[in-house]
């Protein structure tokens, strides 16, 4: 009676303990494996800018080089490639972080009629497949058929930069928003501060780091907008516009030197904001 | 001040340039997209607008009808395996983390930090017949040499769930994050143990299912492939699926897949870029189609007619979704 007792209790606990180690070390070695299929395809972009290949695919490995980190514009076009992605990166950013955090801030802090409409309109840009995106702006382009819309060029690049990142940075810095204590800003106001005051002196800077994200989120975006630029660039090469038109006849290795660059720029920058949240935090 | 006395006013001016930017270059191109799939004509001679030309659309549907289906499959695959691919390692992140939570956090976007194009053709490279993977295989004789795997459907569907799988695991992980952990531990303290013989069951088959698919990718006999998958599937079942996970956990967690399902399913329905660069046109979807025919043919009509129809299913399928779980856990995931 007490032996059957005891295996009976004893028998799940075994199984359990088991499962658990195993569930420790598979799930580990399952993390490993799934964070190196991430990072693969960003080893080859970086293994591929310091290949020599012959000719002009740049495939198959065969030498190692830095040559083209040495001269990493030294492909035509691909300076103003980059300049043009930077220009329109950094004026999108701008302006659809200013439209947006105003959008964000009537959003979470006025109650109004139209608010669901508000919200709806800026949802479904998010919810429509890209091509779509750049497919309706090109058929109105075309169809005003007047300067500064057609023929298509840089200001009609940003014109759909703007509008995608739009809705993005509604909803960066909405979340911050909504998670903002109100308490803080009617202390203010209590002391005698009014509205316009408040808000940059109490509002903006809690906010701030919400702006950076969304801004820094834009950026991204911006600059590696592939589809949406295909059909709105016209003429105009942005970087992933000459990654695009280079791809058929080969894509030089400096193409890979500027791409691992901006990975490291970004890591760099994300890294920074890291060490500079922490000091903030303990100071 | 005229403010304090207005103050209704305030929000609608804050809101007002920006939305006359959607309004302008969102609303009006959709509306303007939709008007010239009523065109006929050609770029040289210019467009006329005619009702009659509501013909467009079923000859549309009627000639691409093979690249919609093929759309559909290829981000249905891709959703699935995204899924597979994600659930567990935003398990593994959120639960088993520790002080590495932000650091895989991290690497889980960092792709997102290198150009979308690149990292498709990297996988050009990675795939290549003699390359990165297939390369040693094939000297060690494990697949044969007339094997290939670019320019076919798997190369597609395997470049479209690298490219959204960031999508697939956020979501989940925040919606395993922000459920309370204790409760599986309850379930546990509950006597929720290891859930069989239902983890068996679903273990072998689910593995049995994509071992067999494997099989047919690779060239492998799939009755044998089958058998052994539905044997691995059932060892890992029996010991890995507990019933705290399956009644707790799992349903727990259906928000977060729900909302990335949508993330990758809708960007992988109008994607052109891996079918073009990975693919043959044998496996063009209607992504490279609207592109061919804006671009390359300047068939407004058609290309606008096929636009139109994928905005549409796509908007219906997120109103249905909308409706049943709300907008807000859409936008969640890609809050970064």
């Amino acid at each position: 009676m007490t032996a059957v007792a005891a295996t009976a209790a004893k028998a799940p606990a075994l199984s359990v303990s088991v499962r658990r180690l195993l569930d420790r070390y598979v799930l580990r070695l399952y993390v490993i494996l799934a964070v190196a299929y991430l990072m693969l395809p960003i080893v080859v972009i970086a293994l591929f800018s310091v290949n020599d290949p012959i000719g002009r695919s740049n495939f198959a490995w065969r030498a190692f080089t830095l040559d083209h980190w040495l001269s990493p514009f030294g492909v035509p076009g691909l300076f103003d490639a980059v300049a043009t992605s930077l220009r329109v990166a950094f004026l999108s950013t701008l302006i659809a972080t200013t439209l947006g955090t105003l959008i964000a801030l009537a959003l979470v802090r006025y109650q109004f009629r139209g608010a669901g409409s508000a919200n709806l309109l800026i949802f479904l840009p998010m919810a429509t497949p890209e091509i779509v995106l750049g497919a309706s702006l090109l058929t109105m382009f075309v169809s005003i058929g007047e300067p500064p819309f057609f023929p298509l060029s840089e200001f009609t690049i940003l014109i759909a930069h703007i509008m995608f990142n739009i809705s993005f940075v509604v909803v960066t810095v909405r979340a911050r928003l909504a998670g903002l204590d109100r308490n803080l800003e009617e202390a203010a106001m209590d002391l005698g501060a009014n509205e316009w005051t408040t808000f940059w002196k109490v509002t903006f800077p809690l906010i701030l780091p919400g702006i950076v994200a969304a801004a820094l989120l834009a950026f991204s975006l911006s600059i590696d907008d592939f589809v949406i630029t295909n059909f709105t660039a016209g003429r105009t090469v942005t970087f992933p516009m000459f990654i695009w038109g280079s791809y058929r006849i080969g894509i030089p290795p400096q193409v890979n030197v500027i791409g691992t660059l901006i990975f490291l720029i970004a890591v760099g920058l994300v890294a920074l904001s890291v060490v500079f949240q922490r000091r903030s935090a303990r100071a | 001040m005229f403010l304090r006395r207005h103050r209704w006013i305030v929000p609608y001016a804050l809101l007002t340039p920006g939305l006359l930017w959607l309004a302008a270059f969102y609303v009006w191109p959709a509306v303007q997209m939709f008007v010239s799939s009523f065109w006929s004509g050609s770029v040289e001679r210019g467009f006329t607008f005619s009702l009659e030309n509501w013909t467009t659309y079923p000859d549309a549907l009627d000639r691409y009808s093979t690249q919609f289906q093929r759309s559909v499959l290829y981000a249905g695959a891709a959703t699935i395996l995204t899924f597979m691919i994600a659930y567990p390692l935003a398990y593994a992140i959120a639960f088993r983390g520790g002080r590495l939570k932000n650091l895989l956090l991290f690497l889980v976007v960092a792709p997102f930090f290198t150009s979308f194009l690149l990292r498709t053709i990297s996988w050009k490279i990675i795939l290549g017949d003699d390359g990165l993977v297939f390369g040693p295989l094939k000297t060690l004789g494990f697949v044969d040499d007339s094997f290939r795997v670019l320019a076919t459907p798997i190369a597609v569907i395997s470049g479209i769930t690298y490219n959204f799988l960031p999508f697939m695991v956020l979501p989940i992980y925040v919606s395993l994050e922000k459920g309370d952990q204790r409760l599986g531990e309850a379930a546990e303290d509950l006597y929720a143990g290891p859930w069989r013989p239902g983890g068996t069951i679903a273990g072998a088959i689910a593995s049995g299912l994509l071992f067999a698919l494997l099989g047919v990718a690779f060239g492998y006999s799939v009755p044998i492939m089958a058998a052994a998958g539905a044997v691995i599937g059932a060892v890992a079942g029996t010991l890995f699926l507990s019933e705290g996970f399956i009644r707790v956990t799992l349903p727990l967690s259906l928000p977060g897949v729900f909302a990335g399902s949508l993330l990758v399913f809708i960007p992988a329905l109008g994607d052109y870029v891996n079918a073009a660069l990975l693919g043959n046109p044998g496996t063009n979807m209607i992504g490279n189609v609207i592109q061919s025919r804006f671009l390359v043919n300047n068939d407004y009509p058609t290309a606008s007619a096929l636009s139109f129809i994928l905005m549409v299913a796509i908007l219906v399928a997120v109103a249905i979704y909308a409706r049943l779980l709300g907008t807000e856990s859409l936008t969640e995931g890609r809050r970064l």
